[in-house]
């Protein structure tokens, strides 16, 4: 009996399931807290048509940018790309779909999508190229456009401990758009740097509740740098 | 003479107020936390998700999973808080951050600002700042008064998409400090030895020129 046991042992296990055309949202912010040894295993299995939901697409040879080596994303969404020549070709061949996004509109497209809430209305992008298109409707005498949730077939999310059940805790700042990644997935999969026993987290200084997570796998993380500032 | 970006920077600091929550953007934003001054204190948001950014860190302190927005190695200061997006974005819209301290490439007499895309240009994206314009009643714009060329970027009407509509307040300019209200730029302070003429004729947009338009004063040591 397995029970509330969300352990997988291996990166094959923890991405079983996904398939061409799929929709991923990835927690992660720049290269901080995200899940590397899940995009390699997406990489490894040369899904293809993939639509991705992250903040941002890696770096060249690194997170998600390891995807656009053999043109697996076709779509993505998200507030701020180009920090990889490869994107940079692929954006201005049109081999890929960008739909920008405001930071704070996608983290709660994220969360309203695994929250059951389908849209909501925001000020954010009202007046510009983003609310093209989108209905308006005003609010205490301000226009507001109306925003879609999303979810995802997976949401691949990095965690620092969790326990067998799924329960999450993040560290420092690599916690970003991984909580609410966690709950937009119909899998989702959380990779961390150590599971615990239940019981060994603090029961109100959970993250992420175990209900959101279908698959825990312990590994081990480059955690690269992007940009390297130190004072003497 | 023009301001340099330091002394844009201190300028600025002097809007800061005990208490206040500030969110810095990138390149001149980012400079004001030098110049905060003595006896207040002010913490820093971080659009990632960290209240109370601290320094860069030693060698010693170096941590992957501790960075900012602009994806740089930080601390957290002792007090700092950290959570997901959505909360810190919460914050943002939600017109929790007391001030917001952003550049532009152009801003017009109605409020309007454009700073995230030119036509032609590579796009990289808006990340936080139409967030950030759309959340924050107290916004100050820092930004060069006109181009190289002595094209004004403070305009009747934004010709770059905006970032967002009707939310500037305040620029702070290379030559002038300025507010915007019903319409128009009304000029409260010029650079030192900049000519309230020179700021006219360098600015498109509606300009008021109140009577007295006292000079910015900096210290030796800026």
């Amino acid at each position: 009996m397995a029970g509330f046991d969300k352990r997988v042992f291996s990166y094959e296990q923890a991405m079983e399931g996904i398939e061409d055309g799929m929709t991923i949202i990835a927690g992660g912010f720049g290269l901080c807290g995200i899940p590397e040894n899940l995009i390699a295993e997406i990489k490894r299995r040369r899904v293809k048509d993939l639509t991705v939901v992250s903040n941002n697409c890696g770096v060249d040879g690194f997170g998600l940018g390891l995807l656009l080596e053999d043109r697996q994303i076709r779509k993505i969404f998200a507030s701020y790309v180009g920090e990889n020549a490869l994107f940079e070709q692929q954006m201005l061949n049109d081999e890929i779909e960008v739909v920008l996004t405001p930071q704070g509109t996608l983290a709660e497209k994220m969360r309203a999508g695994g929250a059951g809430i389908p849209a909501f209305y925001t000020a954010t992008g009202y007046g510009t190229p983003i609310g093209e298109g989108k209905e308006v409707r005003e609010f205490n005498g301000r226009p507001h456009i109306l925003e879609e949730a999303m979810t995802g077939d997976f949401a691949i999310v990095k965690g620092w401990k969790a326990d067998r059940y799924g329960n999450v805790v993040y560290r420092h700042t690599a916690q970003n758009f991984n909580p609410m990644a966690a709950t937009a997935g119909r899998i989702t999969v959380v990779e961390v740097e150590e599971i615990v026993e239940p019981g060994e987290l603090e029961p109100s200084q959970i993250h992420t509740p175990g209900i959101y997570v279908d698959r825990i796998i312990q590994g081990s993380f480059e955690k690269r740098i992007e940009k390297r500032t130190v004072r003497s | 003479m023009a301001l340099t970006r330091e002394q844009m920077a201190q300028r600025v600091a002097r809007e800061l107020e005990d208490g206040f929550y500030v969110n810095l953007g990138i390149g001149i934003p980012t400079l004001v936390a030098n110049y905060i001054p003595d006896g207040i204190d002010v913490m820093l948001q971080s659009e990632n998700g960290l209240l109370g950014m601290g320094r860069f860190p030693t060698e010693d302190e170096l941590d992957p999973d501790m960075i900012n927005a602009g994806k740089q190695t930080v601390t957290a200061r002792p007090g700092a808080a950290i959570f997901s997006s959505a909360e810190s974005f919460a914050m943002i819209r939600g017109g929790h951050v007391d001030l917001t301290v952003l550049g532009a490439f152009e801003v017009d007499q109605n409020g309007n600002i454009a700073s995230w895309m030119v036509p032609g240009k590579l796009i990289k994206g808006m990340g936080g700042a139409m967030d950030l314009v759309a959340g924050a009643e107290n916004i100050i714009c820092t930004m060069t008064h006109a181009s190289k060329h002595g094209e004004s970027k403070l305009l009747e009407s934004c010709n770059l998409p905006l970032t967002g509509a009707g939310c500037i307040n305040r620029v702070l300019t290379d030559l002038a400090y300025l507010e915007i209200k019903d319409g128009a730029f009304i000029l409260k302070e010029r650079a030192p030895g900049v000519s309230v003429e020179e700021i006219v004729e360098k600015t498109a947009g509606k300009l008021i020129v109140p009577a007295h338009v006292p000079e910015m004063t900096f210290e030796e040591s800026a």
